[in-house]
């Protein structure tokens, strides 16, 4: 009886070495350990054994049975985990396939730049002010300095709806109009972005709806040197810290003093290239301290008040800092040209 | 402007000082130089040749063959084309080995078996513009006068070793429009002296008062008229020096006479006419306003009807001249004009620049007008023209001048303080460095315990106020020296509006979903400008536009957006899905401005979605449209108060057509674009939406507040419903929700079915409902209470029937 349960344990163990997967383990299991297997029935004849030996044989049976019950658990471990093995390998992708597209759009370049523009000035305290496209004449001209008559109206050849009401020529118009509204007062902080309208035939650098962003700051004791400062805070976060800007005396009926203000060309560092035409300058905006004509028009007492203000064309930044060459692009919409500037910097 | 380097020498001492250097401190201190060019760049050995011989060349009808004398030992034989090279000539040669521009190198040559050492050259050869080349050589070569030396530079004999600065001049600084004005901008800059031309007359013992008399009847025109009249003038060229400086200054030479007015003219910024005396037809100059209809022949041979606006000068019944603008054709001086009678006049800048813009015709002299001359330069300059006729045109000057003068001078005084001057440039300049630069300018200055009384010039019309002297300070102190402050005072809040802000969620959330932002034109066709308007309305339109294509303002968006989806169909980009914030005009007739609206458009067209090797592609469609705006109202917390329904517009497919409205108020449509209407366009399937965005972004919207993360699991039942064709899905929906109260937390289309196994005319739209109650776990009786009402409302209402 010994000898027949090494022989099962023996053989059994053989079994399930051979065994290639779980099902015909399982089989194995079953008809060893099962209640109708072997060693059940080796057992049968324990009757005939002597007291003595019933347990030792009850025993070594026991021993067995266990031996082969983790001869079985072990080899199951090894077959589970080939299985698992198995079925990562079936489930193998190729990485390197393209990915599931997302939907994407983005800014026109024109917003981009204008947006940038306006959070940089609201760090600095300032507010956005948006007005009317179609303006008054007095808010477009007279207000700012411009009579009926003057010379620099020429210098803007406008779109009329009637004498009174045109196209506005630049954002201004919002400049006089947020004076009026303060009554007087100060401080005025205003970045006024929009949309602007001149006579003039549409080609790689001109067109007749344009983009404008003014600033404005009325209050006591504003001076020129605050103007200077201001553009150049601007001209380092807009287009990097490295750049130096530079002031040139300019005309313009609504500022006295007036300016225009250069920066340092990025290409050539100042010493002069194909971009900045061999000067090392680039132009950027036009600015100037608020004329007192206009202050007074708009009801602020210029004895007491000062003011700068500014003006810059996002499509001409735009044009330097990407590199644009030619206006048109920013109307047309093509997919193309828009999908470029999706990208932040 | 254009300002000769040689020429401004005569009047500031530039040693030292380049011409690239000169640009430089010009443009820093005040007007931009906007190029330096340099006349002769790129030419290299061009000499003055005699032409000893000319004849026929042997092989060529159209080819002279010359014997030139170039001042070397031997004259030399070179073939010219030229049709007025003649026996006697002095010229312009370059010789072999010269260089012309265009880096052209001239060699031996042998044209027609004839040898060709050199070549004679016209202007235009040595780099002049044929506009500015005397009508009589700009044909062929140019001829020198015979005292110039064989063998000289005939580039510096033509006065062409010369750096020509370009000034872009703003409207204040019409003083800057003579070359005496750039020198006192030059010397106040360098801090040197100006020196003045100083003219010296000889007269005869006749009277100019014998020969002419002048009578101004718009003296408000015309404060001040001056004229001389000479004698004996003999008209030929003008030496070649003044052709040279004329020719820099972008001037043709014509004749001595002519020359010498527009010599003068930019010299002293005073614009001269020269009248041939004998052919003016009267003794007579008479100044009026012209008559309605009158006419006159200008020098440029035009004849111009005249109005009541326009000033001329007549003879005492005809115009001879429109006034400051330009000369009439029958007083011209010619070859054989003897005597001249000239004009200098002080003429109104608003009259001459009304004649200049209504005859489309704008000279040197009415460009100088509209600007402003100074009126102390009118006798000076008359004087000056008259020291020249008699010098270059043999001219005697009769005694004296007729004269009519209104004119008022009086130089500007304006007042400033030191501490004015600092507080607004923001710097800490002395009264002495004030005191300075104004002596720098050449203005007359006192001052008084830090006070300024400074007395401007008349020549700097541009200085009235405290404020230009202001500018003067600056920008002679130079800006470069300025300190950078930052404003201090009050500080104020920065941010964007409620309304700014919500636009940039709009734009980045439309931007998320796939859209691109276009910006398109405001100005539109009358065809296009009302198209698929929110509200109809006379659109807006210009007084004078350009072009009818750009005549109205938009009353919507959308239009120009199908162009955008049209242009980029043509161009191979397929799939478009764009949108626009933007604003509509809505016109209140021509005397009021219009109301402007925000509106948000978009199209989309093509392919939604793309993802090709796992075979998943999805074009667009109403839902794909509908889907973003959902999000959007979503995204502003409007969700529940947005309804569509559907309905038909003009230019949209009538089945495929919603209205979109916001708490029960219309503010929009969606749709897919009419069939015919993308076939006129060739446009693909494409859909489209246009909102009133402001009501959007203005609407009211409750405070976000938190809810309770639920305690209980809810229940869910879904329900099929058969229907009639036409009911719509939303019309069920908000049955269900009403019948469901507040346990109904949710109802979802998930299901529509309209095919074979459904009678005809019926549909099927299966809904998920879900019952959730926050305060405890729902019973299932609980739920069947709601669930049956629910079922009985929607066959009450809607004729629904559960699908078995």
């Amino acid at each position: 009886m010994q000898e027949r349960l090494k022989e099962l344990q023996q053989e059994a163990l053989e079994a399930v070495q051979k065994a290639v997967d779980l099902k015909e383990l399982n089989e194995i299991r079953v008809s060893y350990l099962g209640k109708k297997g072997p060693i059940t029935e080796v057992l049968k004849g324990m009757g005939k054994l002597s007291a003595e030996e019933r347990p030792k044989m009850g025993a070594l049976a026991n021993e067995v049975r266990d031996i082969i019950s983790s001869g079985i658990e072990e080899k199951q471990k090894v077959l589970e985990e080939e299985a698992v093995q198995k079925k990562l390998a079936s489930e193998t992708i190729d990485v390197t396939l393209p990915g599931r597209p997302v939907n994407s759009g983005n800014h026109h370049p024109l917003t981009r730049i204008i947006e940038e523009i306006e959070d940089l000035f609201i760090g600095m305290g300032y507010t956005i002010a948006e007005g009317p496209e179609v303006e008054k004449d007095y808010y477009n001209f007279e207000a700012l300095n411009l009579p009926k008559g003057h010379p620099a109206r020429d210098m803007q050849d406008s779109f009329y709806i009637s004498e009174e009401i045109l196209l506005r020529t630049h954002t201004s118009p919002m400049q006089a109009r947020t004076m009026e509204k303060n009554e007087g007062k100060g401080p005025v902080r205003i970045i006024c972005p929009g949309k602007v309208y001149r006579r003039d035939n549409d080609d790689a650098t001109h067109s007749h709806q344009f983009m404008q962003i003014e600033g404005l700051v009325v209050d006591e004791n504003i001076r020129m040197s605050d103007l200077k400062g201001t553009l150049d805070v601007f001209a380092k976060k807009m287009f990097g810290d490295d750049r130096e800007i530079r002031l040139r005396p300019s005309f313009f009926p609504f500022t006295e003093p007036s300016v225009e203000m250069d920066i340092s060309c990025k290409i050539c560092k100042g010493h002069g290239c194909n971009v900045c035409k061999g000067t090392g300058w680039i132009e950027i905006l036009g600015a100037g301290m608020v004329h007192p004509n206009v202050l007074e028009m708009a009801g602020y007492d210029s004895t007491k008040y000062t003011g700068f203000a500014f003006g810059m064309g996002p499509e001409r930044i735009a044009m330097l800092k990407y590199g644009v060459d030619d206006i048109r692009h920013y109307y047309t919409n093509d997919i193309r040209f828009l999908k470029q500037f999706s990208m932040h910097e | 402007m254009f300002v000769s380097y040689k020429w401004l020498q005569e009047y500031v001492d530039l040693t030292g000082v380049t011409a690239d250097e000169l640009a430089e401190k010009i443009t820093k201190s005040g007007i931009e130089v906007e190029g330096v060019e340099v006349l002769n760049e790129g030419i290299k050995g061009v000499v003055i040749g005699h032409v000893l011989e000319r004849e026929q060349h042997p092989n060529a009808d159209k080819l002279n063959k010359c014997l030139v004398d170039v001042g070397e030992d031997q004259p030399v034989q070179i073939i010219c084309g030229a049709p007025n090279v003649d026996k006697g000539q002095k010229v312009a040669v370059a010789k072999v080995g010269a260089v012309l521009p265009g880096n052209f190198k001239i060699k031996k040559a042998k044209l027609r078996g004839e040898e060709s050492h050199g070549m004679i050259c016209s202007l235009q050869e040595l780099g002049v513009e044929t506009k500015l080349v005397a009508k009589e050589y700009s044909e062929g070569i140019f001829v020198f006068p015979g005292n110039v030396t064989v063998g000289e530079d005939a580039i510096s004999e033509l006065n062409r070793d010369d750096q020509v600065l370009e000034l872009g001049l703003t409207p204040n600084r019409a003083d800057c429009l003579s070359m005496l004005g750039v020198a006192y901008e030059v010397a106040a800059i360098l801090g040197r002296d100006v020196k003045l031309p100083n003219p010296e007359v000889q007269t005869t013992s006749e009277k100019a008062s014998d020969y002419i008399k002048v009578t101004v009847e718009a003296n408000e025109d015309n404060p001040l008229y001056v004229a001389k009249v000479i004698k004996n003038v003999t008209i030929g060229p003008s030496p070649l020096w003044m052709q040279g400086r004329l020719m820099a200054a972008g001037i043709r030479p014509h004749n001595n006479v002519v020359d010498i007015t527009n010599y003068v003219l930019l010299e002293y910024g005073q614009p001269l006419h020269a009248f041939d005396y004998d052919r003016l037809g009267s003794k007579e100059i008479l100044v009026r306003r012209a008559k309605n209809g009158e006419e006159i022949v200008t020098l440029d041979d035009a004849k111009r009807t005249l109005t009541e606006d326009h000033l001329v000068i007549t003879n005492g019944s005809e115009p001879v001249a429109l006034a400051g603008v330009m000369g009439g054709a029958n007083s011209e001086v010619q070859s054989d004009t003897t005597t001249v009678l000239l004009e200098s006049a002080y003429f109104k800048g608003l009259t001459i620049r009304g004649a200049s813009k209504d005859h489309g015709l704008r000279s040197e002299a009415s460009s100088r007008y509209e600007k402003g001359i100074d009126p102390n330069r009118v006798r000076l300059a008359a004087e000056r023209a008259v020291e020249m006729l008699a010098l270059y045109a043999g001219g005697e000057i009769l005694e004296g001048s007729v004269e009519v003068d209104t004119l008022k001078v009086e130089p500007a005084v304006v007042s400033i303080t030191l501490e004015k001057i600092n507080s607004v440039i923001g710097t800490t300049i002395t009264a002495d460095e004030v005191i300075s630069i104004f002596e720098k300018l050449r203005f007359e200055v006192t001052s008084d315990n830090e006070t300024f009384t400074v007395t401007v010039p008349t020549r700097r019309g541009d200085i009235t106020i405290e404020e230009d002297l202001i500018e003067e300070v600056a920008r002679l102190y130079g800006y470069d020296n300025l300190p950078k402050t930052l404003p201090v005072g009050a500080s104020t809040p920065g941010k964007l509006s409620a309304y700014q802000q919500k636009r940039r969620v709009v734009r980045k959330y439309l931007e998320g979903t796939g859209l691109f932002q276009a910006v398109t034109y405001s100005l539109t066709s009358e065809a296009k400008a009302a198209q698929y308007a929110l509200e109809q309305r006379e659109p807006v339109a210009l007084a004078m536009p350009m072009s009818e294509d750009r005549s109205k303002l938009r009353l919507s968006i959308l239009p120009q957006l199908l162009e955008v989806v049209k242009y980029n169909l043509a161009r191979q980009n397929d799939s478009v899905s764009v949108y626009e914030i933007g604003t509509v005009f809505l016109g209140k007739g021509n005397e009021e401005q219009p109301e402007e609206r925000e509106h948000m458009a978009a199209a989309i067209t093509g392919l939604w979605n793309l993802h090709q090797w796992q075979g998943e592609k999805k074009e667009v469609d109403f839902f794909v449209l509908k889907g973003i705006l959902e999000g959007m109202f979503a995204k502003l917390g409007l969700q529940t108060e947005v309804e569509y329904r559907q309905t038909a517009i003009e230019g949209l497919h009538p089945g495929r057509t919603a209205e979109i409205y916001l708490s029960g108020k219309k503010i929009g449509f969606i749709g897919q674009v009419h069939p015919t209407v993308q076939k006129e366009l060739d446009l693909k399937e494409t859909y489209v939406c246009e909102l009133l965005l402001e009501a959007i972004l203005t609407a009211d919207v409750s405070p976000l507040q938190y809810e309770a993360i639920p305690k209980y699991p809810s229940i869910t039942r879904d329900i099929a419903l058969v229907v009639d064709q036409g009911k719509a899905a939303g019309e069920l929906e908000s049955i269900i929700k009403e019948a469901g109260g507040s346990l109904l937390k949710e109802a979802k289309v998930f299901d529509l079915y309209e095919g074979e196994h459904m009678e005809p005319g019926k549909k099927s739209i299966a809904f998920s409902l879900r019952y959730f109650n926050p305060e405890k776990t729902l019973t299932d009786e609980e739920v069947t209470k709601v669930h049956d009402k629910v079922l009985h409302a929607v066959e009450e209402k809607a004729g629904a029937v559960l699908r078995g």
